[in-house]
């Protein structure tokens, strides 16, 4: 009996020294070393841990950060002033631009003037209930209907409700955490690159006569843009023209088709392109390569850009063998003078 | 032998199906089993988890345990004691080796500690007199099945969402009625295998 007890006190007391000893020799050989770069980062980080750049939270950013996984201006809370903190730790050098920013548009301007309600609506005064209710009090089932969910939401008070019905967004503010457009139940609010300045603001898929009969300033799916864009980069889908991020280059042609204004952009800000008299050669491949015609020279003479009828695309740039011409931004302010900038303000 | 390990398989995947004919595991069966997606995950942490203690179990029957005598009261206790520093030594190695399959794994890798069906299949092996290859597949085999469970499991409790369920029966109540009419159709399987 003595024995048994013996025994089993040994065996079982060995048995946890082992495996004690064991996990305490392997917790230290196999402990996991943590990047000092990472902790820095995460410093650096907001900390709002918002998710907007994919990871799980900013520890999970900054990891991916270190590892080479993510851009160091992967988080678009912070923007270019935190990609330039996260830069320095990384000791590269800053490629991050406040341009690569992603921004919130609100893509519809059927405010109350130009979308006309279909009924009246008493209850809780929230997008989301409103929206349940026969899909919305407004006529057109896509339009915004006004009553700033996305306004609540918005943790950097970058959205403010307009008179007119339809929220404004601050492009200054907005961190592109894309809560807003989580929010919002007619989905009217997109995440766009911060460098594209021309939206189609509209997302109604109903024949062109339907969306007509609902919203003075709704796509007809007319196809002009279409046609007029000398990218490629609009195209109609579903009814409801549709801009290709990547390929449009601003040029703003289609804002100037479009019948029904559905399609905005901040005009002042296009830009021109200007020729650089000591450069230019006089080869005539930026005047054939002009969508517009802007461009006009004779062989062997210095060309010259009509500033009145250049859409600053950037095609010339991309023909000219010489570097002889450059883009300037006509204005760097946004102004309020005509309705693309003052929406988009 | 591979005809013996191929029954041992299939034994614990569908005839003795641990969750579903054995009634082990239930907890984590209708804990975790309202998403495939973490189904797949806790099956597969699991699987590996049973294959190890397999291992585990053998040797420490056969080279403690049956010597000594402390089969009969101590076969629990140290079963209990080493699976868990498994269960630890396993996360650590994965964290290291791994992070991404540690990520994937989360939570689920410390909740196996508490699985009895790690527990049933190392008590099964001393019980079958299996040697070690043969273990090794009763654990495999086991964590299989119980992976099986989980995902049919999962996969029904998500199409069920979109059913209308009785007010009375929401929740566990229709669960464990489909957990029984799971283990009634592996039912079905019953005599495909010679037992043991």
């Amino acid at each position: 009996m003595a024995n048994i007890i013996l025994t089993s006190l040994l065996s079982m007391g060995g048995l946890g020294l082992v495996l004690g000893g064991g996990l305490a020799i392997a917790s230290k050989k196999l402990a996991v070393e943590t990047d000092p770069r990472a902790d820095a980062i995460v410093e650096a980080l907001p900390g709002a841990n918002c998710g907007a750049c994919g990871y799980p939270g900013c520890s999970g950013l900054s990891k991916a950060i270190v590892e080479g996984k993510a851009p160091i201006n992967a988080c678009p809370v912070g923007g270019a002033k935190v990609a330039a903190k996260i830069a320095e730790i990384m000791g590269v050098s800053d490629t991050g631009s406040a341009d690569d920013k992603k921004i919130a548009r609100v893509l519809c301007q059927g405010d109350k003037s130009k979308a006309k309600n279909k009924s009246e609506y008493h209850g809780v005064m929230t997008c989301k209930a409103a929206s349940m209710v026969n899909g919305g009090p407004k006529g057109c089932a896509f339009a915004c209907i006004g009553f700033g969910d996305c306004v609540k939401v918005c943790p950097v008070n970058a959205i403010t409700m307009g008179e007119n019905g339809l929220p404004i967004i601050d492009e200054e503010k907005c961190t592109g955490c894309n809560l807003c457009v989580k929010t919002c139940p007619k989905m009217v609010i997109a995440l766009t690159p911060g460098k594209n300045e021309v939206h189609v603001r509209c997302r109604a898929t109903m024949k062109g006569k339907d969306t007509r009969a609902v919203c003075s300033i709704g796509c007809i799916a007319c196809k002009q843009c279409e046609k007029v864009c000398p990218f490629d980069a609009i195209h109609v889908k579903d009814n409801v023209a549709v801009i290709d991020y990547d390929k449009c280059r601003n040029c703003m042609l289609c804002v100037e088709k479009c019948p029904t204004k559905s399609i905005t952009a901040a005009f002042p800000t296009r830009k021109k392109a200007v020729i650089i008299e000591e450069k230019c050669i006089g080869c005539t491949l930026c005047a054939k390569s002009c969508p517009v015609n802007a461009i006009t020279g004779e062989v062997k003479k210095v060309h010259v850009v009509n500033q009145e009828l250049c859409i600053g695309c950037g095609i010339c740039i991309e023909k000219c063998r010489k570097d002889a011409i450059k883009m300037v931004r006509e204005t760097q302010e946004k102004c309020d003078s005509c309705e693309a900038c003052a929406a988009s303000k | 032998m591979a005809k013996e390990l191929f029954f041992i398989i299939i034994g614990a995947v569908f005839v003795n199906n641990f969750v579903l004919s054995r009634f082990l595991g239930q907890c984590p069966f209708l804990g975790v089993s309202s998403k495939t997606e973490t189904a797949v995950g806790m099956g597969m942490a699991t699987t590996f988890v049973l294959t190890m203690t397999a291992v585990a179990a053998y040797f420490l029957q056969n080279y403690v345990l049956a010597p000594y005598g402390l089969e009969p009261f101590l076969q629990i206790v140290s079963f209990i004691l080493v699976i868990a520093s498994l269960v630890q030594l396993v996360e650590m190695v994965v964290l290291k080796i791994s992070p991404a399959l540690y990520n994937a794994f989360g939570i689920f890798l410390p909740l196996i500690t508490t699985n009895c069906i790690v527990m049933g299949a190392a008590l099964l092996i001393p019980m079958y007199k299996y040697n070690l290859i043969k273990s090794i597949a009763l654990g495999l085999g086991a964590g299989l099945g119980f992976t099986l469970a989980l995902v049919l499991m999962s996969g029904i409790r998500e199409e069920m969402e979109f059913h209308d369920v009785p007010e009375a029966l929401k929740g566990p109540a229709i669960v464990f009625i489909t957990a029984g009419l799971l283990s009634m159709i592996f039912l079905g399987f019953t005599g495909l295998v010679p037992l043991g």
